[in-house]
Formats: structure tokens, sequence, C-alpha cells
């Protein structure tokens, strides 16, 4: 059963992966990085139970509070750059550049 | 051979002791002039003097105060500071050989002192030319008072910045310049050989001062190192002295004021080559040894090779620099002949700085009246109205050419007949020199002074005022009478004994040795065809085209053109090809690289787009091949 | 049994919600979807003997986190579609060869690897039970991360704060201040209200005055505005000018030139 958890998160981590390589708008963008820190906490709960240990759980616990953080600050980043840029486009932030 | 030469003995106190003062003086002098330039414009020219007076007034109790000793004791040696940590105390060394150079820097120097305040009288820049005199009787006193080669050299360094300042007084004239920068530049060629001469001494003996080199070289020793010692040194000695093959400078050097001329050629400079043979000599110029033999070859093909260019000069400088450049060669080929001959070499080094001295200044005397004309063809018949010059110039003429009884015919002929007696090849071609040297000043004094006037329109010849000519009438009396002083009954042969050896067999003064009436016929034939030539016969005042022969001479037997061609040319190919290389090849990868790199990176920063999505991308993707390393090397 | 069951419709359902997060033009639609795949995600933690976390799954993700997703798009605005031309060259390419190929390798991975059979939580809890292990661990073992994540959500909210905090230029604007303006202006009165017919019972109907005429203002400029952009004016060509006239007198900005105005502004 390992296998298939970990093939799952895998497959759910490659397909947040391509959304935020592919998606534009910064908030879906931001949906996927969540997307892909879900799978990481589905492989570490798998481990967890593989393993006999729960401190697996406890690593997951704390990537979703990173998360939460991480969250309530882009989304908050997100929110300035669209007051003054009247765009949520990650492609339209490209001033740094060569 | 032994040539008994007698310890140096360390001393303190006394005019001796503090024999310094006689460098310090003119350096102050000098310092003062330089320093202080504008605010001494008007009594420069007078402290100049001062100085110069003081530093011989120390020679001559130096002088006294050392022939109170006895004879094995004259040469005494001043410590006077740790100059080279370890390596190099700085040291005067008073001997009969310093003291007689220094007796003769300072007195002839003093007297060219005294004439340059009349002949720069005009000359905006009096002061900054005698700031330059004193440095240039500091430089040279400091090189023949020195105790080692080291301080020596400093001297010989100073010598040839004072000769540049000098000869390149008139720096807004390029021919100047030009000949100040020549005359540096060759020198340099010496100097290098001098110095390397001095590594190798070093290198073998571990010391540079006399006195240690003294108690390590056996007299007589030689061996190759020695020879090759000894030939750098006379390379070095060539350079300074003006002798084959370094002698062009000397010829470019009349571009300085007159009294510079006089300077370098009878009391400093061109004497500083005789002294460093001489110098040495005990230690690498033994007698009988190659090196000696090299300096007297040298010597010998200086002296024609002077003469032969004083012969066709109509620059009346340029023809006393040739006969400088003849008298030096003899003195190197005295210089060449062991202890014998280095009695004479010095003699003659004494009265030539005096009736070369006379003559410089009396040619300069010449040109202040002649508004400052040097070709002898526009002169003639200067006599009447220059007479205090005329007799003074013509005392010195006689004693060059060696006329009975004057200076000259004691030393050169001493020179001449100890070069038959030991080198008789190089001796019989003294003798022709001596002839040519009779040919060659005769014709200068008939143009000059006899003959028609060929004066330019504007040209009001007059005597020169006292300050000028007093110090021609002093000269004049030197060349009269002191070579009858120094070499009867050897006097300065026994005084320079203990400093550089005494002679097996003393030699006597034979006024009727082959070799003594040969010069004397010699030299009355070239004066009869001088006369016939130049005397009697009229001087066209421009300059005719002249034999092979006489072009040859003109041009300084080719001496430049064969630099040229032998050296300046290749050393200018050499430098384009650096140049070539330089840009093409260094410059060519250097630059090559930094394009290499400014456009690679100029593409390479094109991947900065400034969308994360892109950088998001290339972290992916760099993941993605570090899991894949990781599981293929990790076996995960 | 009932896990493989479990686990199976869940990893169907969620791999579709996320690939629909993905692929969806409508931020919102995609904020659902990931809502989903959070809520499967946490049924799966809790039949992976995991209850606490998939408690907190529900509770900071589908619960905080997920609100606060739509709330700003909310703010950015919901109604907008996202286009999905691709701009940049090569990225969508490279972007879907390099997610396969990481799957391929994690799968890869997985698959070769031979897991020992699970050894299961029970162990690990004992006999203090689960929450009480989970709460042993967090607040002896991991007490200082658990510590330092306080400190990093109390800088997260400053700087929420600080960043969304937008600096007041002006003047707050009372109640007083506006009704001194309002007295100060020409119009100290209301706008006339609508006429109101019995035949159509629209706002978007000009009252008439008591002398027959049609009262200006009396229509909102917004309605006008729609009326006359979708042609609803009404037959009588006297209310159907005065309709025209309110629509014209206060021109409200067109989208165009909204989107105008936003460009000089990034510009």
């Amino acid at each position: 059963m390992t296998t298939h958890y970990l093939v799952l998160s895998g497959i759910l981590f490659a397909i947040g992966a391509l959304g935020v390589l592919i998606r534009r708008n910064a908030i879906v963008v931001f949906m996927c990085v969540e997307l892909m820190l879900n799978a990481c906490n589905l492989a570490f709960v798998t481990f967890s139970r593989q393993v006999g240990n729960l401190e697996g759980q406890i690593i997951a616990f704390f990537v979703m509070v990173v998360a939460a953080a991480e969250v309530v600050v882009g989304l908050a980043i997100i929110v300035t750059i669209f007051r003054t840029r009247r765009s949520a486009s990650v492609d339209d932030a490209n001033l740094l550049k060569y | 051979m032994e040539s008994h030469i007698a310890e140096i003995v360390q001393h303190t106190g006394g005019v001796i002791g503090n024999a310094w003062l006689m460098i310090a003086f003119p350096l102050v002098g000098a310092f003062i002039l330089l320093v202080f330039n504008r605010f001494t414009n008007r009594w420069g020219h007078l402290l100049g003097v001062a100085m110069s007076l003081a530093s011989f007034v120390v020679a001559v109790l130096a002088f006294f105060e050392l022939i109170g000793f006895g004879e094995e004791e004259r040469r005494r040696a001043v410590h006077l500071y740790e100059f080279i940590p370890g390596m190099v105390d700085m040291g005067l060394l008073i001997d009969p050989l310093s003291i007689s150079f220094a007796l003769l820097i300072t007195g002839v120097g003093s007297l060219i002192h005294i004439y340059s305040i009349g002949y720069m009288a005009h000359d905006e820049h009096r002061r900054r030319f005698f700031s330059y005199l004193n440095l240039f009787v500091a430089a040279m006193l400091l090189l023949v008072l020195a105790d080692n080669y080291v301080g020596l050299f400093i001297g010989w360094e100073g010598v040839g910045l004072a000769s540049y300042l000098l000869i390149g007084f008139w720096q807004f004239k390029p021919s100047a310049a030009v000949a100040a920068k020549k005359a540096f530049v060759v020198n340099r060629v010496g100097d290098f050989g001098l110095l390397v001469g001095m590594f190798i001494i070093w290198t073998t003996f571990g010391t540079l001062t006399f006195a240690e080199l003294g108690e390590k070289i056996q007299p007589g020793q030689t061996n190759g190192t020695m020879l090759a010692i000894g030939l750098l040194l006379l390379l070095g000695a060539c350079g300074k002295s003006a002798q084959l093959p370094l002698q062009s400078w000397l010829l470019d050097a009349m571009e300085g004021p007159t009294p510079v001329s006089a300077l370098i050629h009878a009391a400093t400079m061109v004497t500083a080559g005789v002294y460093l043979v001489v110098r040495s000599g005990a230690f690498f110029f033994p007698e009988g040894s190659g090196a000696a033999l090299a300096v007297a070859i040298v010597g010998a093909a200086t002296l024609l090779a002077g003469a032969i260019i004083g012969c066709a000069k109509d620059d009346i400088k340029k023809g006393l620099a040739g006969s400088t450049m003849s008298q030096i060669g003899y003195m190197m080929l005295g210089a060449g002949l062991g202890p014998a001959g280095y009695a004479f070499a010095i003699g003659h080094l004494i009265t030539h700085g005096f009736f070369k001295a006379d003559m410089f200044l009396g040619a300069g005397s010449v040109m202040h009246g002649m508004n400052d004309e040097v070709d002898m063809r526009k002169y003639g018949a200067l006599r009447k109205v220059m007479p205090i010059t005329f007799v003074t110039f013509f005392i010195g003429y006689l004693a060059i050419i060696g006329f009975p009884l004057l200076s000259g015919y004691f030393t050169k002929d001493g020179i001449i007949e100890t070069a038959v007696h030991h080198q008789p090849i190089l001796g019989w071609l003294a003798v022709l020199g001596a002839g040519i040297t009779g040919f060659y000043m005769s014709r200068m004094v008939f143009m000059t002074f006899f003959g028609q006037k060929r004066w330019a329109d504007d040209a009001h010849p007059h005597e020169s005022p006292l300050v000028m000519t007093v110090p021609l009438m002093i000269l004049s009396l030197g060349a009269l009478g002191l070579g009858a002083y120094l070499v009867l009954s050897n006097r300065l042969l026994l005084f320079l004994a203990p400093a550089v050896g005494r002679p097996e067999e003393l030699p006597e003064f034979a006024p009727f040795a082959p070799s003594g009436l040969a010069t004397l016929g010699l030299v009355a034939v070239g004066a009869i065809f001088a006369w016939m030539k130049y005397g009697r016969a009229e001087v066209p005042s421009v300059q005719p085209r002249g034999s092979f022969l006489t072009t040859f001479a003109r041009r300084d037997l080719y001496g430049d053109a064969l630099n040229e061609s032998l050296f300046m040319r290749p050393g200018q190919w050499l430098t384009r090809l650096a140049v070539f290389f330089d840009n093409r090849g260094v410059d060519g990868i250097v630059n090559g690289l930094a394009a290499g790199i400014g456009g690679s990176s100029g593409r390479l920063r094109r991947v900065q787009t400034g969308f994360a999505r892109t950088y998001a991308l290339s972290i992916f993707i760099g993941a993605a091949l570090l899991t894949g390393a990781l599981l293929l090397v990790g076996n995960i | 049994m009932g896990e493989t069951i479990t686990f199976w419709v869940l990893a169907v359902v969620s791999v579709g919600a996320a690939l629909g997060m993905v692929f969806n033009r409508k931020a919102v639609y995609s904020a659902l979807m990931l809502g989903t795949v959070m809520l499967c995600l946490a049924v799966l933690y809790a039949v992976q003997d995991a209850p606490f976390l998939a408690a907190v799954q529900i509770i900071v993700y589908t619960g905080a986190i997920m609100m606060l997703f739509l709330f700003v798009l909310m703010l950015v605005g919901v109604d907008s579609s996202d286009s999905f031309v691709e701009t940049l060259k090569g990225q969508r390419f490279w972007a879907i060869l390099a997610g396969l190929g990481f799957l391929a390798l994690i799968v890869l991975a997985v698959g070769n690897a031979v897991f020992a059979p699970q050894v299961g939580l029970a162990q690990a809890t004992g006999q203090g039970g689960y929450i009480r292990s989970i709460a042993l661990l967090l607040f002896t073992k991991y007490v200082f991360a658990f510590e330092i994540t306080s400190a990093l959500l109390i800088t997260a909210a400053l700087g929420a704060m600080v960043l969304a905090h937008r600096e007041k230029l002006t003047e707050k604007v009372t109640q007083k201040d506006l009704s001194r303006a309002r007295f100060l202006g020409d119009r100290p009165s209301p706008l006339p209200g609508p006429g109101t017919y019995a035949r159509s019972n629209a706002i978007d109907m000009p009252a008439l005055l008591p002398d027959g005429s049609v009262a200006a203002d009396s229509v909102n400029r917004y309605i006008a505005r729609y009326d006359v952009e979708h042609d609803h004016l009404p037959e009588d060509p006297k209310l159907a000018e005065a309709i025209k006239h309110t629509a014209e007198l206060d021109h409200a900005p067109t989208e165009a030139e909204k989107d105008a105005e936003t460009n000089e502004v990034t510009k």
C-alpha cells in the first residue's frame, strides 16, 4: 500500500510543479505550490506509518504551519503588487532582468 | 713582477680626515643653487666659484698633509660611515693618485668656474649652469676619492648625470638635447660593463674596497675571471673616456656650452676612464696581461682615430674634441703599459688637463668674440684682435703637439717612448699619431689666428674680459712648465709609486731617443704641411667636397653610421617585432579572451529573462536531474 | 480492503481535482479544486493512522488557507479568466517534459523500492494513546521548533499587515464633511426618484413632473447607460431623449478606457 500512496504523492507533486510552471496567475501558482506541499505531507504521513514513527507526522504538522505563514505573506505580496500594477500575472513583473 | 704597492693605512683627523669636505662643498653649492633657485640668481655664480675654490683649498691642504707622511704611509683611508650594512663601508682613499686627480679637478675646475662667470654672463640660466658645474665637480671628486668600487660607481653615475645636464644645458636646441641623450645612452653601455665587472668582483672576492682587494689579490695574478673583469672595466672606461668603440658621444657633446666641454675634456669625465684603469691597474691590469694589452690597443686605436677625425673638422670645438679623443688614447696606451706607463699617463692627463682646458677656453673666448661662430673657415687672422687668447692658445697648441720643453713634450713623449719600449707596434702607431696631431693642431691654429680674414659680415671680434683671460693665462702657465716639473727627475712617478707601483727601472729623460726624434720630425712635417695648406694658401670659406678620406674623417670614421646599422636598426627591428608580437600576439590573446568572455557573457546574460516561470523551470529541471543523479549513484 | 477502496476512490478524485486546478481558466474553480484535493488528502491522512493531521488539514488548510485564497481572489477580481496562450517560448514543452520526467523518476524509485510490511503506529503510540504521543513529541523533543513556529506566525502576521497596509494620503471624510459639501453644492436635496408606471413598473423610467415634463436626473445614470447600450429605450421619444441625456451627462468610463488608464499607470 505504501507504494500506492507514494506514487500518488509523486503524481500530485508533479501536477503541482507543472501548474507552477505553466500558469501565469500568481494566485493559481500559489495554489499549485500548496498542492506540492500537500503532496509532500502525504509522503511524510505514509512513511510515518511505514516505519512506525510519529515524527513524520510532526514534520507534516510543521510543514502545514510554515505553509500557513507563507500563504499569508505571499498573498499579501500579491495584493500589494495587484494594487499597484492592476495585474496578478507573474510574467508582468519582469523588470529585474539583463 | 714586483710592483710593490704600499699598504693602505687607516686615518682619522686632520685635513685628510675631513677630506669629505672636498666633495661636500660643491655638493652643497649645487644643492643651494638648485633648491633656492631664483633667489640665488644674483650671487649664485659667485657661490659656485667659492665652493669650487673651497674644495681646491681643502685638496691643497690635504696634499701637503699627505706629503708630510713617509713614502710608505701615503695611502690614507678615511672611514666615513657604513654604507650598505655588512657589505660596503663608505670611505675615502687619499693617496698620491687620488690627490693628483683631486688637485686637477678642483684646480682646473675652479679656473673653468671663474671663466664661466664671464662666458655665461649673458645667459639667463647662469645660476643653474653653476649648480650643474658644482654637481659635476662633486661627482667627479667622489669618483676619484672613494675607497671602494661602489662609491666610485656613484660618482661615476653622478658624472654621467651632470654631463647629461650640462651637454643638454641649452635644451631648447634639439641638437643639444639629442647630444645629451646620446652621451647618456652611450655612457650607459660603459656603465653596464663597470657594473657587471663590479658584480663579478664581488662574487669572486667578496669585497669591493680597494684595500681589501689589495690584500686578496696577489700582484701579477691573472686568470680567466680577472681577464673578464679587466675587459668589463675597460668597457666602462671606454664609455666614460670616449675610447673606441664608445667614442661617438664625445663629438656631439660639443653642443654644450664651451666651459662644459673644457670641464668634460680637461678635468672631469673623460679622465674617469683613465683613473679607473690606473686605480684597478694593480688588480686587474697587471703588466703584460691580456687586459692590459687590450687597454693599450684600445688606446692606440683611439689616438689614431681621434687624430684622423681632428684633421677634417672645421668646427673648432669638434677639432678639439677629436684631439681630446686622441690624447685620452695616449693616456690609455700609457695606462696599458704597467707602472712605467701609469706615471706618464697620469702626467699626461694632468698636463693635458691644463693645455686642453686652456685651448677649449681659448676657443670659447674666440667664439665669444665671434658671435658664437664655431666654423674655423669663418675665422682667420684673429691673432691681432685677440692677443691674449692667441698667445695662451698658442702655448696650449705648442704643448699638445709636443714642442720641445713644453708640457706635452715631456708627458706625451714619455708615453711614446715607454710604448716603443714595451709594445713597439703600438708605440710607432703613437708616433704616427703625434705627427697627425702636429698637422691638425697646426691647421686649427693657422685657420683661426693666421691667414686672411674670412669673418662673417656682422662679426666684430674683440678680446674677452679679464675674468675669462686670467684663467687662460694661469692654464697656459701650466701648459708651459708643468710637464717639465712633473717628469724631470721622475717627480710624479716617484710620488705616485706608493699608489700604483714602481717600475723595475726608472725611465730616464732621453731627448735624443730615436722615437723622440721621429716624433719631432713627424710633428714638424705635419706642421709645415698644415702651414702650406692653411697658413700660406687661401682657405676656402666654404667647405670643399674633399676626398674619400676627408669625408671618412668628417663623418667621424663612420662611427655613427656603424652604430646605427649595427645596433640602432636591428634594435628598431627588434622593437618593431616586439610591438607586433605585443599587439597581435599578447594583446590578441588578452583582447581575444576579453572579447570572448564579454561576448559570451553578453549572450549568457540573455538567460536572465526576468520571467519567474523560466527560473522556476530551470530550478525544477535541475532538481529533476539531481534526483536522477542521486538515483543513479546512490541506487536509492 | 476498506482502505484500498478508499484510496483508489480518493486517488482518482484528488488527481482529477489537481489536474482540474491546473487546467481551469477561472481561478475560483482552481481554488475549489484545490479544496477538494485537500479534503481528499485529509481523509487519506485519517486512513493512515493520522487523525490529528487530518483534523489540522481540514481546519488549517481547507478552513483557513483556502478561505484566504478565496478572499484574495475576491479582492483581485473573481470574474477574470486566464488566457492559456503560452507566451514564453518552449516553456510549456519543457515544463511538461520535466514534470513527466520527474514523475517517471519518482515512480521508478518508489516502484523499485522493496518495502517491508508496514509497521503501523500502534507500537509508537503505545499505551498513552495517539494524541498524547503527538503532544509528548511536540512539547518535548520539538518544543524549540514549536516555539520558533510561533515566532514565524507572528512575523508572518506582521509582514502581511505591513505589506497589505495602504498609506492614507488624505483626511478621512466624515459625515459632517459630506453634508457640508452637499449644501455647498448646487443640489442640497436628493435626486428625484424614477417615475414608476403601472405598465412597466421599472426604475429605468424617468419621472414626470406635475406639469407633464420629464424630470431630469430621475433615472440612475448607470441604468440609463445600460439602457442606451442594450437598446432598452422606452418607445416614448420624450422619455428616450431624457434617458439618453442622462447617460451622456455623466459618462462613466467604459471598460476599454479603464484598461488604457491602468496601462498608463503601469507604464
